[in-house]
């Protein structure tokens, strides 16, 4: 299959990269020599390319030591490989550092491998679940912290940099216990390197912290109150969940990109940020599923497209149904900040009720009745803000993260749109051999019987791709909402325990006061 | 919507008596005892039963009821204020006009709203706002009755003639509400008022209690109606933190019946617990609003009051120093001195009669003060620490039924 593929042709000049991508791909298992130029990029990987143009449809035994040795594989740090294929643009990132790549081929294999094991489940499930098995024996043995921002820099040229923190045991790394700098700006570019490799193959790719250009200006400039600490904060927690959920994807945790993100001491600049936002991406999701959705698709009726379509549509039940929470989560904290500040204005007129009041013992009552309510406007900030980092920032959380899963659904779409669409040009090329055979042109016939052997071969590619594609979502989909399900329950207790303690605070409070009130005489 | 909510004889519950307990050491003896035994609301005004008990002669019988509106009650005080017989007393101050705007506007946002909202949602808000309103009569029914209840127990103003009319004259008074130019004259009356007062203020007293009881009204007023208008925000971002859970509530509901996942359950028990603790934080929002925002707004009414009986002492003395100098100045001219002489007694009579009773109640004023406070800041305490409980039960056993799940 290798030999037979040349590039196609991008007659259609779509725009889109992923479409670039996904043309690229085939490229990447075919050539030995497309291997990316990454420190850690194990040169071993070209084993399961060679496996797989060897063996096209059958699995082979020598698929599951594969996956045994994968792991292996990414410890080894081997020497680089040049990478010269004419064909890949670099995509969203315009630097030449050969570390910004679109696409890295080892990791692309896992999906290769995959989809040539279909025909024989049984070892393919084996394989699968190994790797699952090990995944899941690994997820919970890293742990990330970001910590510490401090403003580098002055003026509008200042940034902010934040320490990352790395505690594992995974054998993938080469120490138990790193940390590492890293601006925002490194962080959107880490999303949109995962998001390019990965979105388009069905895979949930956790989207990145929203740049906030108000926000980010107010810290530039150098203003110090407390809007800017709690716009600073805000950032770094949103920033240390992103690189949590991150890392409790088995799939991400493989990519070379995010090791290099999380240990590496020196990080090329990822420029064109602008683009590379999690909101930039979102947006060019969102875009193309409009496009897609434009196109009237017809289906056939079976239970796995049934499954696909009533999945979207819970997600997207999902989706407002947490937006109009979250809108009440927000009312909440901004009513409980303005609670925080009136009971504050209060404990002081309050205080200066009681010095006026001549009556001793209820001047007294009245100074203490002044402090119970300063303290109790601490108590109310600090709910707020549990309000708020818990409950509030776990619901956006989740409604970008629905955005990124309706991505993953879109691309499916398009997915099948291309393939469908091999399928008609193929028909269409049968046809124009078909008439070369009446006119009787023998090197138009050649020509046109190299066509129909080109798009065949697209044809069973989309094909591959369709079902491939299909296979990741309802796998990520699983994992997705037990995911969801699990950091629901979590937050939400803990959420629910904050409350619990502002409720004993309360109650000492006034446990406090009340023999002071029965003493007025 | 609202028209003819008629409560039931005893709709009056422990808090609103509470209210009425506001003035405490008020004498309900046998003597004279009122109280507002029911209450209409119609469109655009509130109808009080005012209900009699009394063993005084002067009544026909022991035991009567007469319907009075707002206005008449105004009606009352304003005689009070105007008659120079009670300058020597703290006036009790008029209750405020029964505001329902507010709440009749909510209520009728809710009904245009109805089509955008859920059923349970519009009943949920249809309760709460309900509720509400029923609040908001309560206090004012409340607020009738303790100005009634401290005219009946002054000693002096209970046996105005004035104030019996208001309790027994079974038809309407006919007192209308002041129209446009009395309002005018009331505004420059006021204004007049408080100009004197400035001026007069400036007489510096010889006697030291008083002396002493202007500086401290004057500072304790302005500190009153400071922490009056606080309490008050304080008590409303409060209720609309409640009003939130509620909301929050809802949407945790719709989340748990249309969820496929197993999660469902969770955010099933949740929502009810949200909407428990709501019910419980509103319930903590209408305590301090009653215990604390309205003491501090009745003893802005009362200093005030107080305030009023300093300026008309004052004024008395300035009056009385006045006729003395003009005293003076006839027995040099020899011109009028008669006049001059009676007219300074006057004063003088005046002014030592309102200083004596002033005394009285502004000792008086201080011991219900304290008392009312004590009361007061004793039952929010409590009542603080009764709904705190309520909520961490409440919280502990949804955790532990959530953590046993999991």
């Amino acid at each position: 299959m290798a030999a037979e593929r040349e590039p196609p042709p991008l007659g259609d000049g779509k725009p889109t990269d992923f479409e670039d991508l996904e043309d690229g791909e085939d490229l990447f298992t075919s050539t030995v020599s497309t291997l990316e130029s990454s420190p850690s990029s194990p040169e071993p990987a070209s084993l399961p390319a060679e496996d797989i143009s060897a063996n096209s449809n059958g699995p082979k035994p020598t698929e599951v030591v594969l996956d045994d040795d994968r792991e292996d594989l990414f410890a080894e740090a081997t020497e680089e490989v040049s990478l010269d294929s004419p064909e890949r643009e670099p995509i969203l990132s315009s630097e030449p550092s050969p570390a910004v790549t679109p696409v890295t081929p080892t990791t692309l294999i896992a999906p290769r491998i995959e989809s040539k094991s279909m025909s024989a489940p049984v070892i393919f499930d084996r394989s699968r679940e190994e790797i699952e098995e090990e995944a899941n024996g690994d997820i919970f043995d890293i742990e990330i912290g970001v910590s510490d921002p401090e403003k580098v820099g002055d003026g509008m040229n200042a940034y902010m940099a934040y320490r990352v923190t790395t505690k594992t045991s995974l054998s993938m790394f080469s120490k138990s216990e790193f940390s590492v700098k890293r601006r925002f700006s490194d962080f959107l570019g880490l999303h949109s390197k995962l998001a390019s490799k990965y979105l388009h193959v069905g895979y949930i790719v956790p989207p990145a912290p929203e740049k906030s250009i108000v926000g980010m200006t107010k810290v530039k400039v150098g203003k110090e109150d407390s809007s800017s600490t709690e716009f600073v904060e805000k950032r770094r927690a949103a920033l240390e969940r992103y690189l949590q959920r991150t890392v409790k994807h088995p799939t991400l945790l493989q990519d070379p990109d995010l090791r290099q993100f999380l240990e590496s001491s020196e990080l090329p600049r990822a420029v064109n940020t602008q683009a590379l936002s999690g909101a930039g991406i979102l947006r060019m999701v969102n875009k193309a599923a409009d496009a897609v959705n434009k196109m009237t698709i017809k289906m056939n009726e079976s239970d796995a497209v049934r499954w696909f379509e009533e999945k979207q549509q819970q997600f997207e039940n999902l989706d407002q149904q947490l937006r109009k929470l979250h809108v009440s989560v927000e009312a909440l904290v901004c009513h409980r900040k303005e609670l925080s500040a009136n009971t504050a204005a209060f404990a002081k007129s309050a205080a200066m009720l009681g010095n006026s009041e001549d009556h001793t013992a209820l001047s007294r009552a009245l100074s203490q009745l002044a402090e119970v309510e300063e303290k109790i406007d601490q108590l109310h900030q600090e709910q707020a803000f549990a309000d708020f980092y818990m409950f509030s920032e776990l619901l956006s959380d989740y409604i970008r993260l629905i955005a990124a899963v309706k991505g993953v659904f879109d691309h499916r779409m398009k997915c099948w749109q291309k393939w469908e669409d091999a399928q008609i040009t193929l028909l269409k090329k049968r046809e124009a051999e078909a008439k070369m055979m009446v006119a009787n042109k023998p090197d138009k016939i050649q020509q046109a019987k190299n066509e129909i052997r080109e798009w065949e071969a697209k044809v069973q590619q989309g094909e591959r791709d369709f079902e491939q594609i299909s296979k990741t979502i309802r796998k990520e989909v699983g994992r997705f909402e037990k995911e969801r399900v699990k950091d629901f329950k979590t937050v939400i207790i803990k959420y629910l325990e904050s409350l619990v303690q502002t409720q004993q605070q309360l109650i000492k409070y006034w446990e406090a006061f009340l023999p002071e009130a029965k003493a007025i005489a | 919507m609202m028209e003819g909510l008629d409560d039931g004889p005893d709709f009056l519950s422990e808090e609103d008596r509470g209210l009425k307990a506001i003035n405490v050491n008020l004498q309900s003896d046998a003597a004279l005892q009122v109280d507002i035994s029911d209450a209409l609301s119609e469109r655009d005004k509130v109808k009080f039963t005012v209900h009699t008990k009394s063993s005084l002669p002067n009544f026909k019988q022991n035991e009567f009821s007469v319907v009075r509106q707002h206005e008449e009650f105004i009606w009352l005080h304003d005689s009070f204020v105007e008659n120079e017989d009670y300058a020597g007393y703290i006036i009790p101050p008029a209750p405020p006009r029964p505001d329902f705007d507010a709440s009749r506007e909510k209520l009728q946002k809710l009904g245009e709203g109805e089509g955008s909202m859920t059923k349970e949602e519009f009943t949920k808000m249809k309760q709460e706002l309900e509720a509400e309103y029923l609040a908001i009569f309560k206090k004012t029914v409340a607020m009738h009755e303790v100005f009634l209840c401290r005219v009946a127990a002054h000693p002096i103003l209970r046996r105005d003639l004035n104030f019996h009319v208001f309790l027994e004259y079974n038809q309407d008074l006919s007192v209308r509400g002041k129209n446009k130019k009395e309002k005018l004259e009331d505004f420059f009356k006021n204004m007049v008022k408080s100009a004197d007062g400035v001026i007069v203020s400036g007489v510096k007293d010889v006697d030291d209690f008083f002396e002493h009881e202007r500086t401290f009204l004057l500072e304790y007023h302005n500190r009153v109606k400071d922490a009056s208008a606080k309490s008050d925000r304080m008590t409303r971002s409060h209720k609309s933190a409640a009003d939130d859970y509620n909301r929050i509530g809802s949407s945790l509901y719709a989340l748990g019946t249309q969820d496929s996942t197993d999660i469902c359950k969770f955010f099933l028990k949740v929502s009810e617990l949200f909407d428990k603790t709501r019910k419980i934080e509103a319930r903590v929002s209408a305590d301090e609003d009653l215990k604390l925002s309205d003491l501090l707004k009745y003893y802005l009414r009362e200093s005030q009051a107080a305030k009023d009986l300093l300026y008309r002492r004052s004024r008395s003395l300035v009056d009385y120093e006045n006729a003395n100098k003009a005293l003076d100045k006839a027995r040099a001219k020899n011109k009028d001195v008669l006049q001059a002489e009676t007219s300074q007694q006057l004063c003088c009579q005046k002014f030592e009669k309102i200083s004596e009773s002033a005394k009285q109640e502004l000792i008086d004023f201080k011991t219900r003060r304290v008392a009312a406070f004590r009361k007061n800041l004793v039952e929010l305490a409590e009542l603080e620490l009764k709904h705190a409980k309520g909520n961490l039960q409440l919280l502990q056993n949804c955790l532990a039924v959530l953590n046993g799940d999991t």
